[in-house]
């Protein structure tokens, strides 16, 4: 059981920007059905670092391995066909086009039908376009034009793009930014109930810690490029080097509210 | 050895002209984002301004005077084109300000030629610069030397005025970003007309001070803004540094490059662009665009299949179209004829442009490339019309392949600058390569086989390929494939992170287009019964792009209703008036101002409009144009 690689593991990743070390000699890894929080304060590099993971960005040096396999040097659309799926901080998605065809573009290009010339795309996989809207809870919105929709929406459209491809790793940058507190928690409950059922691996950021506290498994923390801390909620919020680094950031961490929405 | 130092400041001293017509164009661009084409029509009237204004003062002050007088009066004119126009179309997107400014260019065309005439015109010799210098028994010109020594001081002054200046501070943060220096309260209005009379003026002040070397003709806007793009490319759009060395670069590679391949020169500065923008996209001294910020007005109706419905009204216009022969005489199944092959060229830049997001303003080479590819078989090779028709496509076909490989590289603005680029250049090979293509004379006597001879039968050809070109590529549009390219379209960053390798996706759209347009190209050879460089020239390319933006670049079937509105429109002008590119050119301004959604875009949103009854819901319906605050 132990034998088998972890499903991500990096290793001493570092990237610096002139004299700026953005990230320095950062090492992690995670389980399949694992889900990891990425904090730090504003510019603790956790965007780089992100970025590296996908192939959005080059390191320059260190290792990103899925499933042990060497994935540093690849593109992005490489990384993805290895089955990571991700969603961006700022969502992405394909705007003048309608909800499901914005997932079945991630449909056609997971089934490799990307220079079928003369196929119907209307028809396209439907039922799985379908299955997927519904269960990030958009399946009402199938129709209408993606640039329509407000915010909280695009993200969960985003989720359900990114899980087109069954993927074995959701990176997710910043889930629930710009949402409203109602549908934070909503989005991720729903993330963290399907990582469960299909073993899915999920590395997030973010900046909300009711959210992190509530649904990491595990938190590593980045402060100016490097990894001060990790470990399960209960040992990061004790750590004192953590604190310090929060301190005055704002970490208001409410202990009722866990209680209550665990409840 | 002293011939080619001579060559060398030959070459350095048309690089001042240059330098000075592309760092206003990399100014104005830096500030408003907006690649105006009517830089090369400014130069031009500059020249013009400062011809007749040399020849009424008279002495030393009288030409010097002249000179910086009209670049001056260009400059005015510069502000009041920003004042009433620009500022109208700064939100639309790029597309619309390159043709914006383009049908200015095309008015200037025929208005030079109504005031100054159509002649070339051969100015004085400066004042103080008339003779020569002798350099080891060769002669320069002194006023080479003079304009080699401009140059830099030009560069100087701007330095200065960019470093020095309070005015120069808020146009370098403008640069970076105008929405902050808004923020900050600088009147910006203001800041881009002068930034705007900044430009202008230096590119009159270009065309002025070539007088003395070169004779003033009405051609001269298009030669030099193609030099000038492909100065701005390899330099980096926005960089004055960047600008003088890739003029230098530019100039020296003619100078020298005329030597080494007399017939086809160009070529070298050409494989020059091409690899820098393999190495570096964004140019010697320019920086990586951020991604363009996405157009309001972009989601409109998403996009669908025609309904059973219209699917049956279509083939009702079809099956009238098909009885036109029966009734028409032979003059309007001929117009009708080539309505049917420019329904084919649009509907192919269509789907480079609408559905890829890849605006070509050089899509004419390959509907060129074609027609040369018929007339080089059925002339050369002797082949017989279908083979012809199979077979001359391909040239189409290979073009796009090797130049769309290279301008798929590159998106937006720098696209639209690299196809314009690689269509000047297939169009000067036609016209300097007299042995293969008969230049300017071009290829006579490719006459269709017996069997489409007849007007009504070259005109029921022409229609069922169109018919099958445009079914064919609908069909491209719902397909997986067209799914994936308007995913490219849209959003780059997501498309990559669902596996989409954009490049080769947009790559096969260009060829697809091209070769589309190769057929369309074919045709014409025929129906003409000859090829000219014309045929891939730029105006061509522009009549494709108009074609598409007056259908409606929003909508699946806006090229066919436009290419049937404007080459209908067209020819009846033609044979209406002389000055056919005044009015052409003021009727594309007139589209990107108040008619940016297209015929069919229009007819859309009116029965969108009725259907709801309520007014439009999607806020980013609103106003997809609006002046600069």
């Amino acid at each position: 059981m132990s034998v088998a690689p972890p499903l991500l593991a990096v290793d001493g990743l570092t990237k610096s920007y002139g004299g700026i070390h953005a990230v320095r000699g950062v090492s992690f890894s995670l389980r399949a059905g694992e889900i990891l929080a990425l904090i730090g304060p504003n510019g603790a590099g956790k965007s780089t670092c992100f970025d590296m993971l996908n192939g959005q960005n080059k390191p320059d040096s260190g290792h990103v391995r899925l499933l042990g396999e060497e994935v540093t040097a690849k593109k992005p659309r490489e990384i993805w066909r290895l089955g990571v799926g991700r969603t961006f901080q700022i969502t992405a998605t394909f705007a003048t086009m309608t909800v499901r065809e914005n997932v079945q573009v991630a449909l056609i290009s997971h089934q490799k039908q990307l220079f079928n010339l003369f196929g119907s795309a209307p028809i396209f996989d439907r039922g799985e376009a379908g299955r997927l809207l519904e269960l990030v809870g958009m399946g009402g919105y199938a129709d209408r034009p993606c640039g329509e929709l407000a915010y909280g929406d695009l993200k969960r459209l985003e989720l359900a793009v990114a899980l087109a491809n069954q993927p074995k790793l959701l990176l997710m940058d910043e889930p629930t930014a710009g949402m409203a507190p109602r549908e934070r928690v909503d989005l991720m409950r729903l993330t963290a109930q399907i990582a469960r059922e299909k073993s899915i691996g999920v590395l997030f950021t973010e900046h909300d810690m009711d959210v992190v506290f509530e649904h990491a498994d595990r938190i590593i923390v980045l402060n100016r490029g490097t990894l001060i801390a990790e470990g399960s909620p209960a040992e990061v919020r004790g750590n004192p080097q953590v604190q310090a680094v929060y301190l005055g950031e704002g970490l208001v961490y409410d202990a009722r509210h866990r209680e209550g929405a665990s409840s | 050895m002293a011939f080619y130092v001579v060559q060398f400041l030959t070459g350095l001293a048309s690089a001042a002209s240059l330098f000075l017509v592309a760092s206003g164009l990399s100014i104005i661009f830096g500030v408003t984002r907006i690649v105006n084409f009517a830089h090369g029509a400014f130069y031009m009237i500059g020249a013009y301004i400062a011809f007749t204004l040399t020849e009424r003062l008279s002495g030393a002050f009288g030409f010097w005077g002249g000179i910086v007088a009209a670049a001056l009066a260009v400059a005015l004119i510069g502000v009041i084109v920003e004042m009433v126009l620009l500022r109208r179309i700064y939100h639309a997107p790029e597309l619309f300000q390159l043709l914006a400014t383009f049908g200015l260019t095309l008015m200037v065309e025929d208005l030079v030629v109504l005031v100054w005439g159509p002649d070339d015109l051969v100015g004085r010799r400066a004042p103080g610069f008339k003779g020569a210098v002798d350099f080891f028994g060769q002669n320069i010109p002194s006023y080479d030397l003079f304009l080699i020594v401009l140059g830099p001081v030009v560069l100087g002054i701007l330095w200065l005025l960019f470093q020095r200046t309070r005015w120069g501070v808020l146009v370098r943060a403008a640069t970076q970003d105008r929405d902050m220096v808004a923020a900050l309260g600088v009147n910006q209005k203001w800041l881009f007309t002068s930034v705007f009379a900044v430009g202008v003026f230096l590119a009159a002040l270009g065309g002025a001070l070539q007088i003395p070397r070169d004779a003033v003709h009405h051609a001269m806007d298009l030669r030099i803004i193609v030099e000038v793009f492909v100065v701005v490319v390899i330099g980096g759009l926005g960089s004055i540094v960047g600008a003088f060395v890739a003029a230098v670069l530019v100039s020296e590679l003619n100078a020298f490059g005329i030597l080494i391949f007399p017939k086809i020169s160009i070529i070298l500065v050409f494989l020059v662009m091409a690899v820098v923008l393999i190495v570096r996209p964004w140019g010697l001294f320019g920086r990586p665009e951020a991604p363009a910020r996405k157009t309001p007005g972009l989601t409109v109706n998403p996009w669908r299949p025609l309904t059973s419905n219209e699917r049956l009204a279509a083939l009702a216009a079809l099956v009238i179209a098909a009885t036109l022969p029966l009734f028409a005489g032979n003059y309007a199944l001929t117009v009708g004829s080539e309505i049917a092959i420019f329904v084919i060229f649009a509907v192919s830049l269509h789907f480079l442009m609408s559905v890829g997001g890849l605006a070509s303003f050089g899509h004419a080479a390959y509907f060129g490339l074609g027609a040369y590819g018929i007339a080089f078989l059925a002339k050369m090779a002797g082949l017989p019309m279908i083979v012809c028709l199979l077979l001359g496509p391909l040239l189409g076909c290979m073009g796009a392949a090797v130049f769309g490989f290279f301008a798929v590289q590159l998106s937006g603005v720098y696209f639209a600058m690299l196809t314009l680029a690689f269509a000047q250049i297939v169009w000067s090979i036609a016209f300097q390569w007299v042995s293969v293509t008969g230049g300017d004379n071009g290829i006579l006597g490719v006459w269709p086989s017996s069997w489409a001879a007849s007007p009504s039968h070259f005109y029921w050809l022409a229609l069922g390929v169109a018919t099958l070109v445009t079914v064919a590529l609908r069909v491209m549009v719902f397909s997986p494939f067209g799914y994936a390219l308007r995913a490219t379209r849209d959003s780059l960053l997501r498309s990559e992170a669902i596996g989409i390798d954009a490049k080769r996706i947009q790559w096969t759209a260009f060829v697809i287009a091209g070769t589309t347009a190769g057929i369309g190209g074919a045709l014409f050879a025929y129906l003409k019964g000859s090829v000219f460089p014309d045929n891939l020239g730029i105006s061509l390319s522009v009549d494709a792009l108009v074609m598409v933006l007056l259908g409606g670049v929003e909508t699946v079937s806006g090229a066919v209703i436009g290419a049937i509105v404007y080459k209908a429109l067209n020819i009846w002008l033609v044979s209406q008036t002389d000055l056919s590119k005044l009015v052409l050119g003021g009727f594309i301004v007139l589209i990107v101002v108040v008619f940016p959604k297209g015929i069919v875009g229009m007819l859309e949103m009116l029965a969108q409009r009725r259907r709801k009854s309520s007014p439009p819901g999607s806020p980013l319906l609103a106003k997809p144009i609006e002046s600069a605050e």
